[in-house]
């Protein structure tokens, strides 16, 4: 790919007319020349600036050219780089390529922000601060303990939905302003993918702008996915769209799905005074976490709780409200698929999982078929055609390729974009990425689970170990009053490398970072156990957890390469 | 027909007394009852928590005539005004409760003839059965199948049943509850034989060892709630301490007979809450109790009593901080044993004292009744009362007590023994506060008011001196109240 940048840059201040015959032939050699590519990384980084100059210069120029084009790539472009979807994948891109020096244009046909920041992470953040001083408020128990008198803790829902909508509109300005002042193009419109390095945008009823840019990125996020059968009417049969808006806090909600979403709705919900009803096809509830922590979370976060759950069984038809009818729910077994069982609650929250969002991109366009919704891309979110062949000057960030679907992620998947098209090969290490769900307390991860790690030491033949603390042993845990919890450390106890971390306490969103960013670094459990620590805090409990764990004597050589980020 | 219910503390889950399980009767069949041609309306459960209803207007008159779906009349529960409708085509032959009159649930209110010429036949039944129960067959009728025609085939197939028996009595009475309450039925339940609970509901049914089915929710769509649960429970409670012999004023009051006339010879399974009653009770026989019993003098309470009664001080207040005073100085009768191997000298002193309710008995608990002073005790004393008769009190308003009074003197009861209550130390039976004639020590003979108490104790814990220095420290106080006040 770095190969194919340069060359192309060189074509444009030439503006030879075949381009695209060159660029087709040039970028078969360039996967033949991939191996050798890194060498001419200085060499084609220096070749770049040039090209961006001359880019500026014919800017101008180009707006009536690409009208009149209607396929191949143009000669120069409008921008260096255009963003379509300004969630916080977009965002995090579209910062990074104006400070890299990149032209850039992001196209939002819907509200700049995206899911994370109008219907998804900051405004469930606003209802969970709310969810969590209520439960610690009616925790009578707790509060004599602490030797507190609260009255009866009450709330007023509008209130609380008021505190979350105003806290999406803030981020969302914000995040507005954030791009302005730096001086990224904020187009507005559904955007389209027409050809290679050409997009087009417009709302509907409005004549559509064509816009040209040397690299795209799409980075159009995701939406609720919604299994056949459910019918969703917005008001008793709900997606977290609706949910976030809180208009109605129902006496009894069944959640559908007991991953992040389904688990922080519960915390909410409940805590408001809600009963609910997980319905999980897994047999397990909450999958996706360690096995582990999931056992104590559930014993924290739902036996104690008004929740009561089924697992194994699909909700196979979902019925709103009506006619005085509540929503009646049908269970089928997921293995035998013989109905089991039917529910009639007040309200039901589909929570069941994300789909992308790639209808009416225009991939059909550029010969690209997506897997299930999802944009296929390669490791460094280079997107994939039909043919398995890589598309020049297209990536896909986020929820859109389904790589891992989290706002932070898809910044980082954005960034490591940049970097490339700038000149710095990049490849983002997943497994360094951590993971939170933000109930009462917190869950955080990152790396593998216990299970994965077993798999992977299994067929690559070492040996993994695992070391716990309890949350019950650390100082400033004890002086909350929040001693539940336990920090799980994943290591090869040969190298001393960190395979994954995994939190359940208090802030354990925030206590993660200290092992994401060993992980991300390549730090070795024998080095980062001789960081200090401030006493007391929280942080301790990964302080003990470093400290616990046993690391061979032998070892002595560093784990190879620290992953790149 | 208040016969059929016995009095029960829940009324809405009278229907389950003697109905197979099965049949939680889910059809919208309103008041229907076979008597040849001629059907009763009952007084129809509005709510989980009503007992009786109001009469608030007939908006048909007497041999008017009524077709299905009529609203028949006006009833005033607990809760709000429902208009009760007639399942029926038919002549609303007798009125039989009038307005502004109140009856107990699953009363008659009405009689509903077939046609013109019955209405004679109804009128004359009510005279003949004058006004008590126009029972009509006191067998429990076996023979009615639980999934006779009855049930499964509507309210259609029941006019064509000529011998009305108990059971559909009770399908009949159940279903105007059900249908006056949500309009429509539980679309899931399958005629009643799954059970629709709410998580938290049934979280707490599988705490406290409830069985919920044959629960009748209050929720939406009959759904049982946590609400349901905590009053099956209340009154499984109640029905416990009043079953332990603490105080049985409700059976005082209302004594069996007269209007609660007992299908004689017929053999009743146990309720939800007299299976309850019936586990504690024998779980109270695990427990080695012994009884102390001792003479107070109350003169001197009974005359502070007088002091400040007018601010708003009750006697049982003042008996609760008399007895909370005394644990003070002996905290092992405070204490309880669960286990047999250890016990738990409780932190609070919270006093439950024996309330009769009607239908049935609750402890309202009177927490850190040593700390707070007289008139604050006094004060929600009165509120626990309140909430007790509303049945609104919440599990740790009536489960929390660490020692328990019950007080008969008030029934002119002079001595009696209590059941220890399971999970409690301590139960003190206070008999009525008689002038006695008594000899003191200097030869002199007077009148004084004195009063029996007697404490049963779990004598794992609580040893016979234990129990006697109690007593006299409790004598002292009640002799000499000054403390009382303070």
């Amino acid at each position: 790919m770095q190969a194919s940048v340069s060359s192309l840059s060189i074509s444009h201040p030439n503006s030879t007319f075949p381009s695209n015959i060159r660029l087709c032939g040039l970028r078969q050699e360039a996967l033949r020349i991939h191996s050798v590519s890194q060498l001419n990384k200085r060499e084609s980084r220096r070749i770049r600036i040039v090209s961006r100059k001359s880019c500026l210069q014919k800017r101008l120029v180009s707006v009536s050219a690409s009208a009149s084009e209607n396929c191949g790539p143009p000669k120069s472009f409008d921008y260096d780089l255009v963003i379509i979807g300004a969630g916080v994948g977009g965002h995090g891109a579209a910062l990074h390529a104006v400070e890299k020096g990149l032209k850039t244009a992001i196209v939002e046909g819907d509200v700049v922000g995206g899911t994370c920041v109008n219907r998804g992470c900051v405004p469930s953040k606003a209802l969970l601060a709310v969810s969590g001083r209520m439960r610690e408020l009616q925790n009578e128990h707790h509060m004599k303990a602490l030797g507190l008198q609260v009255a009866a803790a009450g709330y007023d829902r509008q209130a609380v939905a008021d505190h979350a909508n105003n806290l999406a509109s803030k981020i969302r300005n914000n995040l507005t302003n954030s791009m302005r002042s730096l001086g990224v193009d904020i187009l507005t419109g559904f955007g389209t993918i027409l050809g290679p390095q050409k997009v087009k945008y417009g709302k509907v009823g409005f004549p559509n702008n064509v816009i040209t840019a040397k690299d795209i990125i799409i980075a159009t996020g995701s939406v609720p996915f919604v299994p056949r059968g459910i019918e969703v009417d917005g008001k008793t049969v709900i997606t977290s769209d609706h949910a976030l808006k809180l208009e109605v806090v129902p006496d009894w909600i069944a959640i559908v799905g007991s991953g992040y979403i389904g688990l922080e709705f519960s915390d909410v919900y409940t805590a408001l005074g809600s009963e609910v009803t997980f319905i999980e096809a897994l047999d397990l509830l909450m999958p996706g976490f360690d096995p582990e922590i999931g056992k104590l979370a559930q014993r924290v976060l739902i036996k104690p709780r008004k929740i009561d759950y089924h697992t194994g069984v699909f909700a196979t038809k979902i019925t709103p409200a009506k006619d005085g009818k509540p929503v009646i729910i049908e269970l089928t077994d997921a293995k035998t698929k013989e109905p089991k069982d039917t529910l009639e609650v007040d309200a039901a929250l589909i929570a069941t999982g994300r789909a992308p969002f790639t209808k009416g991109l225009g991939l059909e366009n550029i010969n690209v078929e997506t897997q299930r919704g999802f944009v296929p891309v390669d490791e460094r979110m280079r997107v994939l055609d039909a043919n398995g062949n890589l598309v020049p000057h297209l990536y896909c960030i986020g929820d859109a390729n389904g790589k891992m679907m989290l706002a932070h992620a898809a910044s980082a998947q954005g960034i490591s974009v940049v970097e490339q098209v700038t000149g710095r090969d990049h490849v983002l290490n997943h497994l360094s990425i951590p993971a939170a769900c933000f109930t009462h307390p917190e869950i955080s991860m990152v790396g593998l689970t216990e299970p994965q790690a077993k798999e992977k030491a299994e067929k690559e033949g070492f040996e993994i170990s695992i070391a716990k603390t309890s949350f019950k042993a650390n100082t400033k845990a004890l002086a909350e009053n929040e001693g539940e919890g336990l920090a799980k450390l994943i290591y090869r106890p040969d190298s001393g490398e960190i395979l994954g971390v995994h939190i359940f306490g208090m802030h354990a969103a925030d206590l993660i970072h200290e092992a994401s960013n060993a992980i991300a670094l390549g730090t070795r459990v024998q080095d980062i156990k001789f960081a200090v620590h401030a006493h007391p805090t929280l942080s301790e409990v990964l302080d003990e957890l470093f400290k616990s764990a046993k690391i061979n004597a032998s070892v002595t050589e560093p784990v190879g390469e620290p992953v790149a980020v | 027909m208040s016969h059929l219910l016995q009095t029960t503390f829940v009324p809405a889950t009278s229907p389950s007394l003697r109905r197979p399980l099965t049949r939680t009767t889910h059809y919208p069949t309103r008041a229907l009852h076979i008597q040849s041609k001629i059907r009763e309306i009952f007084m129809p459960a509005l709510s989980s928590t009503m007992t009786e209803g109001k009469i608030v207007s007939w908006i048909k008159s007497e041999g008017e005539k009524l077709s299905k779906g009529d609203s028949v009349v006006v009833v005033e529960s607990d809760k709000a005004d429902m208009d009760v409708e007639s399942f029926y085509d038919g002549y609303l032959a007798a009125i039989m409760v009038d307005e502004g009159l109140s009856a107990p649930v699953g009363a008659p209110i009405a009689l509903l003839a077939e046609s013109e010429e019955e209405i004679a036949a109804a009128l004359a039944q009510i005279s003949s059965s004058s006004s008590a129960a126009p029972a009509p067959d006191p067998a429990p009728a076996p023979a009615t199948a639980p999934d006779s025609s009855t049930s499964n085939d509507g309210p259609g197939a029941i006019t064509g049943v000529s011998s009305a028996s108990v059971s559909e009595n009770f399908s009949s009475r159940s279903s105007v509850a059900n249908g006056a309450m949500g309009s429509s039925v539980h679309p899931a339940s399958e005629g009643g034989k799954r059970v629709v609970a709410s998580p938290y509901a049934k979280k707490l049914a599988k705490e406290f060892g409830l069985d919920l089915r044959g629960l009748v929710g209050s929720g939406p769509n009959g759904r049982v709630v946590a609400k349901d649960v905590e009053a099956a429970v209340a009154a499984a409670a109640a029905a416990k301490v009043s079953a332990s012999g603490a105080a049985l004023a409700s059976e005082i009051t209302k004594p069996s007979g007269g209007g609660t006339a007992v299908d004689l010879g017929s053999v009743v399974p146990f309720t939800t809450m007299q299976n309850a009653v019936s586990r504690n009770m024998v779980e109270s026989l695990s427990v080695p109790t012994f009884r102390v019993g001792y003479t107070i003098t109350t003169d001197a309470l009974d005359a502070l009593y007088k002091k400040i009664k007018s601010k708003g001080v009750t006697m049982t207040a003042m008996l609760a901080k008399a007895t909370a005073l005394a644990l003070v100085k002996h905290p092992i009768v405070n204490s309880s044993c669960r286990d047999g191997k250890s016990f738990t000298h409780n932190s609070n002193i919270n006093i439950a004292v024996a309330v009769a309710i009607d239908g049935g008995l609750i402890t309202p608990v009177l927490q850190d009744a040593d700390k707070i002073d007289i008139y604050s005790l006094s004060r929600k004393w009165k509120e626990l009362v309140d909430k007790a008769r509303a049945k609104q009190l919440q599990p740790h308003e009536y489960n929390t007590g660490t020692f328990t009074l019950s007080n008969l003197g008030m029934f002119g009861v002079d001595r009696f023994d209590a059941i220890l209550p399971p999970g409690t130390g301590a139960i003190m039976a206070v008999g009525a506060s008689q002038p006695t004639l008594v000899g003191t020590k200097d030869g002199r003979i007077g009148l004084k008011n004195q009063m029996q108490v007697n404490v049963t104790a779990d004598h794992r814990v609580i040893y016979g001196a234990d129990l006697a220095a109690f007593l006299q420290t409790l004598a002292k106080i009640i002799e000499d109240p000054k403390d009382l006040t303070l």
